[in-house]
Protein backbone atom coordinates (compact mmCIF):
# COMPACT_ATOMS: atom_id res chain seq x y z
CA UNK A 1 0.00 0.00 0.00
CA UNK A 2 1.09 3.90 -0.01
CA UNK A 3 -0.35 7.04 0.83
CA UNK A 4 -1.57 9.03 -1.92
CA UNK A 5 -2.42 12.82 -2.17
CA UNK A 6 -5.65 13.74 -3.84
CA UNK A 7 -7.62 16.23 -4.92
CA UNK A 8 -8.23 19.15 -2.00
CA UNK A 9 -4.12 19.51 -2.00
CA UNK A 10 -5.01 21.68 -4.87
CA UNK A 11 -4.72 26.02 -4.41
CA UNK A 12 -3.35 25.74 -0.71
CA UNK A 13 0.05 24.60 0.15
CA UNK A 14 0.02 24.18 3.94
CA UNK A 15 2.97 21.38 3.51
CA UNK A 16 2.24 19.83 6.72
CA UNK A 17 2.38 16.82 5.32
CA UNK A 18 6.23 17.56 4.70
CA UNK A 19 7.12 18.28 8.24
CA UNK A 20 5.85 15.06 9.36
CA UNK A 21 6.95 12.76 6.41
CA UNK A 22 9.71 10.51 8.16
CA UNK A 23 11.28 9.32 4.80
CA UNK A 24 11.14 12.86 3.01
CA UNK A 25 8.73 11.59 0.20
CA UNK A 26 6.48 14.35 -0.61
CA UNK A 27 7.09 16.04 -4.32
CA UNK A 28 5.59 19.23 -5.44
CA UNK A 29 4.82 20.91 -8.22
CA UNK A 30 3.15 24.61 -8.60
CA UNK A 31 -0.46 22.92 -8.00
CA UNK A 32 0.19 20.34 -5.34
CA UNK A 33 2.53 17.76 -3.60
CA UNK A 34 2.63 13.84 -4.24
CA UNK A 35 3.92 10.59 -2.67
CA UNK A 36 6.47 8.63 -3.70
CA UNK A 37 4.98 5.26 -3.79
CA UNK A 38 8.43 3.69 -3.67
CA UNK A 39 9.69 5.71 -0.91
CA UNK A 40 6.05 5.75 1.51
CA UNK A 41 6.88 3.46 4.24
CA UNK A 42 3.16 3.45 5.40
CA UNK A 43 3.42 5.14 8.85
CA UNK A 44 0.31 7.25 8.53
CA UNK A 45 1.30 10.32 9.81
CA UNK A 46 0.84 12.67 6.76
CA UNK A 47 -3.04 11.98 6.94
CA UNK A 48 -4.00 13.10 10.12
CA UNK A 49 -1.87 15.89 9.44
CA UNK A 50 -3.33 17.25 6.44
CA UNK A 51 -5.11 20.53 7.27
CA UNK A 52 -7.51 19.81 4.17
CA UNK A 53 -7.90 15.90 4.92
CA UNK A 54 -6.12 15.32 0.79
CA UNK A 55 -4.71 12.41 2.03
CA UNK A 56 -5.75 9.09 1.99
CA UNK A 57 -4.28 5.59 1.96
CA UNK A 58 -4.49 4.03 -0.75
CA UNK A 59 -7.15 1.50 -0.12
CA UNK A 60 -9.11 3.60 1.28
CA UNK A 61 -9.69 5.89 -1.86
CA UNK A 62 -13.52 5.95 -3.04
CA UNK A 63 -13.71 4.57 -6.81
CA UNK A 64 -13.91 7.91 -8.56
CA UNK A 65 -10.25 8.54 -6.43
CA UNK A 66 -8.36 5.63 -7.43
CA UNK A 67 -6.77 7.60 -10.54
CA UNK A 68 -4.49 9.75 -8.04
CA UNK A 69 -2.57 6.28 -6.92
CA UNK A 70 -0.98 6.86 -10.58
CA UNK A 71 -1.10 10.71 -10.75
CA UNK A 72 0.97 10.71 -7.66
CA UNK A 73 3.40 7.72 -9.08
CA UNK A 74 4.09 9.10 -12.23
CA UNK A 75 4.48 13.21 -10.36
CA UNK A 76 6.70 11.79 -7.75
CA UNK A 77 9.08 10.91 -10.20
CA UNK A 78 9.13 14.18 -12.81
CA UNK A 79 9.17 16.46 -9.65
CA UNK A 80 11.71 17.39 -7.11
CA UNK A 81 11.20 15.98 -3.24
CA UNK A 82 10.59 18.76 -1.02
CA UNK A 83 12.17 18.72 2.32
CA UNK A 84 10.76 21.43 4.23
CA UNK A 85 7.91 23.13 4.86
CA UNK A 86 6.51 26.40 2.31
CA UNK A 87 4.93 29.62 3.31
CA UNK A 88 1.32 28.57 2.53
CA UNK A 89 -0.33 30.01 -0.84
CA UNK A 90 -2.54 33.08 -0.04
CA UNK A 91 -6.20 32.39 0.04
CA UNK A 92 -5.22 28.86 1.71
CA UNK A 93 -7.32 29.57 4.99
CA UNK A 94 -10.54 30.64 2.87
CA UNK A 95 -9.84 27.45 0.62
CA UNK A 96 -9.28 25.13 3.97
CA UNK A 97 -13.09 26.62 5.01
CA UNK A 98 -14.49 26.62 1.96
CA UNK A 99 -13.92 22.60 2.35
CA UNK A 100 -15.54 22.10 5.58
CA UNK A 101 -12.19 21.68 7.40
CA UNK B 1 37.09 7.18 19.90
CA UNK B 2 37.75 6.92 16.22
CA UNK B 3 35.76 8.69 14.16
CA UNK B 4 35.83 11.60 11.10
CA UNK B 5 38.03 14.25 11.63
CA UNK B 6 36.60 17.13 13.45
CA UNK B 7 35.70 19.82 10.85
CA UNK B 8 35.49 23.37 12.65
CA UNK B 9 32.03 23.50 13.72
CA UNK B 10 30.63 27.32 15.02
CA UNK B 11 28.33 25.20 17.76
CA UNK B 12 29.04 21.34 19.28
CA UNK B 13 26.31 20.05 20.53
CA UNK B 14 25.17 16.70 22.19
CA UNK B 15 22.18 15.00 21.37
CA UNK B 16 21.33 11.92 24.12
CA UNK B 17 19.29 9.30 22.47
CA UNK B 18 19.49 7.58 18.89
CA UNK B 19 15.81 6.91 18.13
CA UNK B 20 14.04 8.63 15.71
CA UNK B 21 13.75 11.98 17.37
CA UNK B 22 17.68 12.10 18.11
CA UNK B 23 17.99 11.56 14.62
CA UNK B 24 15.63 14.04 13.59
CA UNK B 25 17.08 17.12 15.70
CA UNK B 26 19.96 16.39 14.84
CA UNK B 27 18.76 16.93 10.88
CA UNK B 28 16.99 20.00 11.91
CA UNK B 29 20.53 21.49 13.83
CA UNK B 30 22.35 20.47 10.76
CA UNK B 31 20.14 22.07 8.67
CA UNK B 32 19.65 25.11 10.60
CA UNK B 33 22.19 27.21 8.71
CA UNK B 34 24.68 27.65 11.45
CA UNK B 35 28.00 24.85 11.34
CA UNK B 36 26.59 22.70 14.12
CA UNK B 37 28.24 19.37 15.07
CA UNK B 38 26.74 16.63 17.08
CA UNK B 39 28.07 13.84 19.17
CA UNK B 40 24.66 11.65 19.76
CA UNK B 41 24.86 9.43 22.90
CA UNK B 42 23.32 6.29 22.39
CA UNK B 43 23.37 3.68 25.71
CA UNK B 44 23.48 0.60 23.81
CA UNK B 45 25.95 -0.41 20.96
CA UNK B 46 23.11 -0.40 18.65
CA UNK B 47 21.15 3.03 17.57
CA UNK B 48 17.56 3.82 16.50
CA UNK B 49 15.81 3.17 19.41
CA UNK B 50 11.96 2.32 19.11
CA UNK B 51 12.28 1.23 15.16
CA UNK B 52 15.20 -1.20 16.37
CA UNK B 53 12.88 -2.27 19.94
CA UNK B 54 9.27 -1.24 19.41
CA UNK B 55 8.44 -1.61 15.71
CA UNK B 56 6.49 -4.92 15.20
CA UNK B 57 8.75 -7.37 13.48
CA UNK B 58 5.93 -8.37 11.15
CA UNK B 59 6.05 -4.23 10.55
CA UNK B 60 9.36 -4.35 8.63
CA UNK B 61 8.30 -1.17 6.04
CA UNK B 62 8.01 0.92 8.54
CA UNK B 63 11.68 0.01 9.55
CA UNK B 64 12.59 1.59 6.43
CA UNK B 65 12.83 4.62 7.75
CA UNK B 66 16.49 3.58 9.22
CA UNK B 67 17.72 4.54 5.59
CA UNK B 68 16.52 8.50 6.47
CA UNK B 69 18.58 7.72 9.83
CA UNK B 70 21.44 6.76 7.86
CA UNK B 71 21.75 9.26 5.33
CA UNK B 72 21.91 11.85 8.61
CA UNK B 73 24.36 9.72 9.97
CA UNK B 74 26.78 10.52 7.24
CA UNK B 75 26.86 13.96 7.75
CA UNK B 76 30.94 15.46 8.33
CA UNK B 77 29.75 16.52 11.56
CA UNK B 78 28.20 13.74 12.91
CA UNK B 79 29.56 10.88 15.88
CA UNK B 80 27.83 8.08 17.17
CA UNK B 81 28.90 7.75 20.90
CA UNK B 82 27.36 4.14 21.35
CA UNK B 83 27.71 2.11 24.66
CA UNK B 84 27.38 5.06 27.19
CA UNK B 85 24.63 5.88 28.95
CA UNK B 86 24.15 9.22 29.89
CA UNK B 87 23.44 9.08 33.90
CA UNK B 88 25.57 6.61 34.65
CA UNK B 89 28.69 6.57 32.14
CA UNK B 90 28.87 10.34 31.92
CA UNK B 91 26.44 12.87 33.71
CA UNK B 92 24.14 15.59 31.96
CA UNK B 93 26.32 18.39 33.78
CA UNK B 94 29.39 16.82 32.47
CA UNK B 95 27.88 17.15 28.72
CA UNK B 96 26.97 20.95 29.48
CA UNK B 97 30.14 21.68 30.46
CA UNK B 98 31.50 20.24 27.05
CA UNK B 99 29.10 21.15 24.71
CA UNK B 100 27.39 24.70 23.54
CA UNK B 101 23.83 22.62 23.94
CA UNK B 102 22.69 19.25 24.87
CA UNK B 103 19.23 17.92 23.64
CA UNK B 104 17.63 15.08 25.40
CA UNK B 105 15.62 12.22 22.97
CA UNK B 106 15.78 9.67 25.74
CA UNK B 107 12.25 8.66 24.72
CA UNK B 108 9.67 7.51 26.76
CA UNK B 109 10.95 4.03 28.34
CA UNK B 110 8.56 3.18 31.66
CA UNK B 111 5.63 1.45 31.57
CA UNK B 112 3.10 2.96 33.33
CA UNK B 113 1.21 0.75 36.18
CA UNK B 114 -2.45 -0.12 36.36
CA UNK B 115 -1.70 0.06 40.07
CA UNK B 116 -4.66 -2.29 40.75
CA UNK B 117 -4.82 -5.45 43.35
CA UNK B 118 -3.00 -8.65 42.00
CA UNK B 119 -0.98 -6.34 39.21
CA UNK B 120 2.45 -8.02 40.52
CA UNK B 121 1.36 -11.49 40.27
CA UNK B 122 3.08 -13.86 38.14
CA UNK B 123 1.80 -13.99 34.75
CA UNK B 124 1.03 -9.77 34.99
CA UNK B 125 3.41 -8.06 32.65
CA UNK B 126 4.21 -4.40 30.79
CA UNK B 127 2.80 -5.27 27.46
CA UNK B 128 6.31 -2.72 26.81
CA UNK B 129 8.37 -5.50 28.45
CA UNK B 130 6.72 -7.80 26.02
CA UNK B 131 7.34 -5.85 22.75
CA UNK B 132 10.91 -5.42 23.93
CA UNK B 133 11.77 -9.05 24.97
CA UNK B 134 10.41 -9.92 21.40
CA UNK B 135 12.30 -7.48 19.29
CA UNK B 136 15.47 -8.33 21.41
CA UNK B 137 16.22 -5.46 23.79
CA UNK B 138 19.28 -6.92 25.85
CA UNK B 139 17.02 -5.45 28.78
CA UNK B 140 15.02 -7.68 28.38
CA UNK B 141 16.37 -10.82 27.34
CA UNK B 142 16.18 -12.57 30.35
CA UNK B 143 12.15 -12.44 30.59
CA UNK B 144 10.16 -15.18 30.78
CA UNK B 145 6.73 -15.08 29.70
CA UNK B 146 4.51 -18.06 30.08
CA UNK B 147 2.32 -18.60 27.16
CA UNK B 148 0.97 -22.12 28.44
CA UNK B 149 -2.24 -20.24 28.99
CA UNK B 150 -5.51 -20.71 27.49
CA UNK B 151 -6.64 -17.12 27.68
CA UNK B 152 -4.54 -13.53 27.51
CA UNK B 153 -5.52 -10.41 28.62
CA UNK B 154 -4.34 -7.17 26.99
CA UNK B 155 -5.15 -3.85 28.92
CA UNK B 156 -5.25 -0.75 26.39
CA UNK B 157 -6.72 0.25 23.27
CA UNK B 158 -3.64 2.00 21.48
CA UNK B 159 -1.40 0.97 18.85
CA UNK B 160 1.25 -1.18 21.00
CA UNK B 161 -2.05 -3.11 22.69
CA UNK B 162 -2.73 -4.41 19.12
CA UNK B 163 0.74 -5.29 18.35
CA UNK B 164 1.04 -7.63 21.70
CA UNK B 165 -2.45 -9.00 20.55
CA UNK B 166 -1.50 -9.50 16.66
CA UNK B 167 2.35 -11.06 17.42
CA UNK B 168 0.08 -13.46 20.47
CA UNK B 169 -2.51 -14.01 17.73
CA UNK B 170 0.01 -15.22 14.90
CA UNK B 171 1.54 -18.76 14.04
CA UNK B 172 5.16 -18.86 14.05
CA UNK B 173 4.82 -19.53 10.33
CA UNK B 174 3.54 -15.95 9.81
CA UNK B 175 6.82 -14.67 12.03
CA UNK B 176 9.50 -16.92 10.85
CA UNK B 177 10.86 -14.59 7.97
CA UNK B 178 10.29 -11.52 10.09
CA UNK B 179 13.42 -10.14 12.28
CA UNK B 180 11.56 -11.44 15.60
CA UNK B 181 14.49 -12.31 18.40
CA UNK B 182 14.70 -16.05 18.41
CA UNK B 183 14.13 -16.55 21.60
CA UNK B 184 10.98 -15.06 21.35
CA UNK B 185 10.13 -17.18 18.06
CA UNK B 186 10.65 -20.24 19.88
CA UNK B 187 8.70 -19.61 23.04
CA UNK B 188 5.44 -18.00 20.63
CA UNK B 189 5.75 -21.26 18.42
CA UNK B 190 4.58 -23.31 21.84
CA UNK B 191 2.07 -20.79 22.34
CA UNK B 192 -1.16 -22.58 23.78
CA UNK B 193 -3.29 -19.25 23.86
CA UNK B 194 -6.25 -19.61 22.18
CA UNK B 195 -8.47 -16.43 23.57
CA UNK B 196 -7.09 -12.71 23.68
CA UNK B 197 -8.78 -10.00 25.18
CA UNK B 198 -8.05 -6.23 24.46
CA UNK B 199 -9.60 -4.60 26.64
CA UNK B 200 -10.38 -1.24 27.09
CA UNK B 201 -12.38 1.20 29.33
CA UNK B 202 -13.60 3.91 26.51
CA UNK B 203 -15.87 3.04 23.81
CA UNK B 204 -14.98 2.22 19.79
CA UNK B 205 -14.92 6.04 18.46
CA UNK B 206 -12.02 6.66 21.79
CA UNK B 207 -9.86 4.14 20.38
CA UNK B 208 -6.13 5.19 19.94
CA UNK B 209 -5.21 2.39 18.05
CA UNK B 210 -5.17 3.31 13.98
CA UNK B 211 -7.42 1.79 11.62
CA UNK B 212 -3.98 0.71 9.69
CA UNK B 213 -3.44 -1.51 12.37
CA UNK B 214 -7.10 -2.79 13.32
CA UNK B 215 -6.74 -3.62 9.50
CA UNK B 216 -4.09 -6.55 10.37
CA UNK B 217 -6.74 -8.59 12.15
CA UNK B 218 -8.80 -9.05 8.85
CA UNK B 219 -6.27 -11.41 7.10
CA UNK B 220 -4.66 -13.57 10.49
CA UNK B 221 -4.02 -17.19 9.12
CA UNK B 222 -4.97 -18.71 12.46
CA UNK B 223 -6.96 -16.03 14.59
CA UNK B 224 -10.47 -14.44 13.86
CA UNK B 225 -11.25 -10.67 15.32
CA UNK B 226 -14.65 -10.55 17.11
CA UNK B 227 -16.37 -7.93 19.73
CA UNK B 228 -16.50 -8.71 23.36
CA UNK B 229 -20.12 -10.52 23.75
CA UNK B 230 -22.66 -7.38 25.52
CA UNK B 231 -20.81 -5.28 24.09
CA UNK B 232 -21.40 -4.17 20.25
CA UNK B 233 -19.81 -1.71 19.10
CA UNK B 234 -20.93 2.09 18.21
CA UNK B 235 -23.35 2.02 15.10
CA UNK B 236 -20.71 3.09 12.58
CA UNK B 237 -21.11 6.72 12.14
CA UNK B 238 -22.26 7.07 8.24
CA UNK B 239 -22.09 10.78 8.42
CA UNK B 240 -18.26 10.96 9.62
CA UNK B 241 -16.78 12.92 5.74
CA UNK B 242 -14.21 14.43 7.85
CA UNK B 243 -13.52 12.04 9.66
CA UNK B 244 -12.18 8.51 7.20
CA UNK B 245 -10.08 7.21 9.89
CA UNK B 246 -12.45 6.82 12.67
CA UNK B 247 -15.24 6.08 9.97
CA UNK B 248 -13.06 2.98 8.94
CA UNK B 249 -12.38 2.18 12.52
CA UNK B 250 -15.46 1.62 13.01
CA UNK B 251 -16.74 -0.07 10.40
CA UNK B 252 -14.00 -2.66 10.94
CA UNK B 253 -15.23 -3.31 14.64
CA UNK B 254 -18.37 -3.49 12.92
CA UNK B 255 -17.37 -6.20 10.67
CA UNK B 256 -15.79 -7.89 13.41
CA UNK B 257 -18.78 -7.89 15.09
CA UNK B 258 -20.66 -9.72 12.46
CA UNK B 259 -17.93 -12.35 11.12
CA UNK B 260 -18.63 -16.01 12.12
CA UNK B 261 -15.48 -17.13 13.52
CA UNK B 262 -14.40 -20.47 12.63
CA UNK B 263 -10.23 -20.43 13.35
CA UNK B 264 -8.62 -22.04 16.04
CA UNK B 265 -7.77 -18.66 18.05
CA UNK B 266 -9.80 -15.68 18.94
CA UNK B 267 -9.11 -12.19 19.22
CA UNK B 268 -11.95 -10.55 21.22
CA UNK B 269 -12.21 -6.60 21.26
CA UNK B 270 -13.76 -5.27 24.44
CA UNK B 271 -15.11 -1.64 25.43
CA UNK B 272 -16.55 -0.01 28.33
CA UNK B 273 -14.26 -1.99 30.84
CA UNK B 274 -12.37 -0.68 33.33
CA UNK B 275 -9.82 -2.32 35.30
CA UNK B 276 -10.60 -3.09 39.08
CA UNK B 277 -8.48 -6.53 39.75
CA UNK B 278 -5.98 -9.45 38.93
CA UNK B 279 -7.23 -12.12 40.52
CA UNK B 280 -4.98 -15.89 41.19
CA UNK B 281 -3.56 -17.65 44.19
CA UNK B 282 0.06 -17.55 42.95
CA UNK B 283 -0.30 -16.74 39.52
CA UNK B 284 -3.32 -14.72 37.00
CA UNK B 285 -6.08 -16.88 36.96
CA UNK B 286 -8.48 -13.92 35.92
CA UNK B 287 -8.99 -10.18 35.58
CA UNK B 288 -12.21 -8.33 37.04
CA UNK B 289 -13.10 -4.83 35.11
CA UNK B 290 -16.12 -2.46 36.07
CA UNK B 291 -18.24 -1.94 33.10
CA UNK B 292 -19.85 1.31 32.69
CA UNK B 293 -23.12 0.11 34.54
CA UNK B 294 -21.21 -0.36 37.27
CA UNK B 295 -21.16 -4.43 37.04
CA UNK B 296 -18.31 -6.70 37.59
CA UNK B 297 -17.18 -9.10 34.86
CA UNK B 298 -14.74 -11.51 35.42
CA UNK B 299 -12.53 -12.47 32.58
CA UNK B 300 -10.49 -15.95 33.41
CA UNK B 301 -6.97 -15.42 32.03
CA UNK B 302 -3.52 -16.54 32.80
CA UNK B 303 -1.87 -13.33 31.16
CA UNK B 304 -2.18 -9.99 31.21
CA UNK B 305 -0.52 -7.31 29.35
CA UNK B 306 -1.23 -3.70 30.62
CA UNK B 307 -0.65 -1.20 27.63
CA UNK B 308 -1.77 1.82 29.55
CA UNK B 309 1.19 4.52 28.32
CA UNK B 310 4.76 4.80 29.31
CA UNK B 311 6.77 7.45 30.92
CA UNK B 312 10.25 9.15 30.78
CA UNK B 313 12.94 7.99 32.78
CA UNK B 314 14.08 10.79 35.34
CA UNK B 315 17.29 12.05 34.64
CA UNK B 316 19.99 13.22 37.36
CA UNK B 317 20.22 16.70 37.50
CA UNK B 318 17.24 17.17 34.66
CA UNK B 319 13.62 18.97 36.40
CA UNK B 320 10.72 16.22 36.26
CA UNK B 321 7.54 16.99 35.11
CA UNK B 322 5.50 14.66 37.46
CA UNK B 323 2.14 15.27 35.87
CA UNK B 324 3.10 14.87 31.96
CA UNK B 325 5.76 12.03 33.04
CA UNK B 326 8.59 14.16 30.81
CA UNK B 327 11.93 16.45 31.13
CA UNK B 328 10.01 19.30 32.50
CA UNK B 329 10.52 21.73 29.75
CA UNK B 330 9.03 24.85 28.14
CA UNK B 331 7.99 23.81 23.94
CA UNK B 332 11.29 22.25 24.21
CA UNK B 333 13.67 24.24 26.68
CA UNK B 334 13.77 22.57 29.55
CA UNK B 335 13.18 24.38 32.61
CA UNK B 336 12.61 24.12 36.33
CA UNK B 337 9.36 25.74 36.52
CA UNK B 338 9.36 28.77 34.64
CA UNK B 339 12.81 29.28 34.66
CA UNK B 340 14.88 28.00 31.87
CA UNK B 341 17.67 25.64 32.58
CA UNK B 342 20.42 27.21 30.05
CA UNK B 343 21.65 24.88 26.73
CA UNK B 344 19.53 21.92 27.96
CA UNK B 345 16.75 20.76 25.83
CA UNK B 346 14.02 17.86 25.08
CA UNK B 347 12.72 16.66 22.09
CA UNK B 348 10.69 13.68 20.82
CA UNK B 349 8.14 11.70 23.27
CA UNK B 350 10.76 12.82 26.35
CA UNK B 351 9.49 16.04 25.31
CA UNK B 352 5.52 15.61 24.75
CA UNK B 353 5.10 12.29 25.84
CA UNK B 354 4.34 9.33 23.97
CA UNK B 355 2.46 9.68 20.88
CA UNK B 356 2.14 10.79 17.32
CA UNK B 357 4.07 8.69 14.55
CA UNK B 358 7.69 8.46 13.83
CA UNK B 359 7.11 11.41 11.61
CA UNK B 360 5.49 13.50 14.33
CA UNK B 361 9.29 13.44 15.84
CA UNK B 362 10.20 15.59 12.91
CA UNK B 363 8.58 17.93 13.29
CA UNK B 364 9.04 18.23 17.12
CA UNK B 365 12.95 17.66 16.43
CA UNK B 366 12.61 20.83 14.21
CA UNK B 367 11.06 23.23 16.56
CA UNK B 368 13.71 22.07 19.38
CA UNK B 369 16.36 22.59 16.74
CA UNK B 370 14.99 26.14 16.51
CA UNK B 371 14.98 26.68 19.84
CA UNK B 372 18.88 25.63 20.28
CA UNK B 373 19.87 27.78 17.58
CA UNK B 374 17.85 30.71 18.46
CA UNK B 375 19.28 30.46 22.19
CA UNK B 376 22.94 29.58 20.82
CA UNK B 377 23.00 33.28 18.92
CA UNK B 378 21.33 34.79 21.37
CA UNK B 379 22.92 34.11 24.26
CA UNK B 380 25.52 31.45 23.78
CA UNK B 381 26.93 29.79 27.20
CA UNK B 382 30.73 29.03 26.34
CA UNK B 383 31.42 25.83 27.14
CA UNK B 384 34.06 25.40 30.05
CA UNK B 385 35.39 21.94 28.59
CA UNK B 386 35.76 20.53 25.35
CA UNK B 387 34.31 17.52 23.59
CA UNK B 388 36.99 15.32 22.87
CA UNK B 389 38.62 15.98 26.40
CA UNK B 390 34.99 14.24 27.78
CA UNK B 391 34.66 11.35 25.33
CA UNK B 392 39.06 10.60 25.86
CA UNK B 393 37.79 10.40 29.99
CA UNK B 394 34.33 8.78 29.04
CA UNK B 395 36.61 6.24 27.19
CA UNK B 396 38.70 5.61 30.57
CA UNK B 397 35.41 4.67 32.25
CA UNK B 398 34.03 2.48 29.37
CA UNK B 399 35.96 0.01 27.72
CA UNK B 400 34.78 0.11 24.49
CA UNK B 401 32.85 3.30 23.01
CA UNK B 402 30.94 2.60 19.53
CA UNK B 403 30.75 4.39 16.42
CA UNK B 404 28.94 4.52 13.59
CA UNK B 405 31.32 2.72 11.35
CA UNK B 406 31.23 -0.34 14.26
CA UNK B 407 27.12 0.10 14.39
CA UNK B 408 28.17 -0.92 10.83
CA UNK B 409 30.03 -3.99 11.18
CA UNK B 410 27.28 -5.34 13.62
CA UNK B 411 24.04 -4.09 11.35
CA UNK B 412 26.08 -6.45 8.45
CA UNK B 413 26.95 -9.28 11.13
CA UNK B 414 23.10 -9.03 11.62
CA UNK B 415 22.13 -9.83 8.37
CA UNK B 416 24.64 -12.69 8.02
CA UNK B 417 22.78 -14.43 10.51
CA UNK B 418 19.57 -13.74 9.35
CA UNK B 419 19.84 -14.49 5.60
CA UNK B 420 21.11 -17.54 7.02
CA UNK B 421 17.54 -18.63 9.03
CA UNK B 422 15.71 -16.92 6.29
CA UNK B 423 15.15 -13.59 8.41
CA UNK B 424 16.02 -9.93 7.05
CA UNK B 425 18.67 -9.92 10.22
CA UNK B 426 18.86 -11.70 13.88
CA UNK B 427 19.64 -9.64 16.19
CA UNK B 428 22.41 -9.88 18.50
CA UNK B 429 20.21 -9.56 21.79
CA UNK B 430 23.20 -9.32 24.09
CA UNK B 431 25.54 -6.51 24.52
CA UNK B 432 28.99 -8.26 23.98
CA UNK B 433 27.69 -10.33 21.76
CA UNK B 434 27.09 -6.92 19.80
CA UNK B 435 30.90 -5.43 20.91
CA UNK B 436 32.00 -9.15 19.80
CA UNK B 437 31.01 -8.56 16.51
CA UNK B 438 32.91 -5.10 15.69
CA UNK B 439 35.91 -7.12 17.13
CA UNK B 440 35.79 -5.08 20.64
Amino acid sequence: MTYVVTDNCRGCRFTECVTVCPVECFHLDATMTYIDPENCIDCGGCAPACPVGAIEPDYRLAADKKFWIDVNRKRAAETPVISARLPPLPGADERRQALGR
Amino acid sequence: MTGPDRVASDFRVAVVGSGPSGFYVTEALFRSGATVAVDMFERLPVPFGLVRFGVAPDHPKLKQVTVTFDRIATAPRFRFVGNVAVGRDVTVDELRHSYDAVVLATGADVSRSLDIPGQSLPGSHHAGDFVAWYNGHPDCRELRFDLGHEAAVIVGHGNVALDVARILAKTADELRQTDIANHALEVLAESRIREIHVVGRGQPAQAKFSAKELRDFLDLRACDASIGEGLPPDEPDRDNPNDPELAEKLALLGAFSRHAATKPRRCHFRFGLSPLAIQGRGCVEAMSFTSESGAVQDIPCGLVFSSIGRRTSPLAGVPYDEHRGVHANIEGRVANGHSVVDGLYACGWSKRGPSGTIGTNRGCGIATAEAVIADLHTRRRPPAGDPDALLTRISNRVPHLVSYGDWAAIDAAEKRRGAALGKPREKFVMVPDMLAAIGA
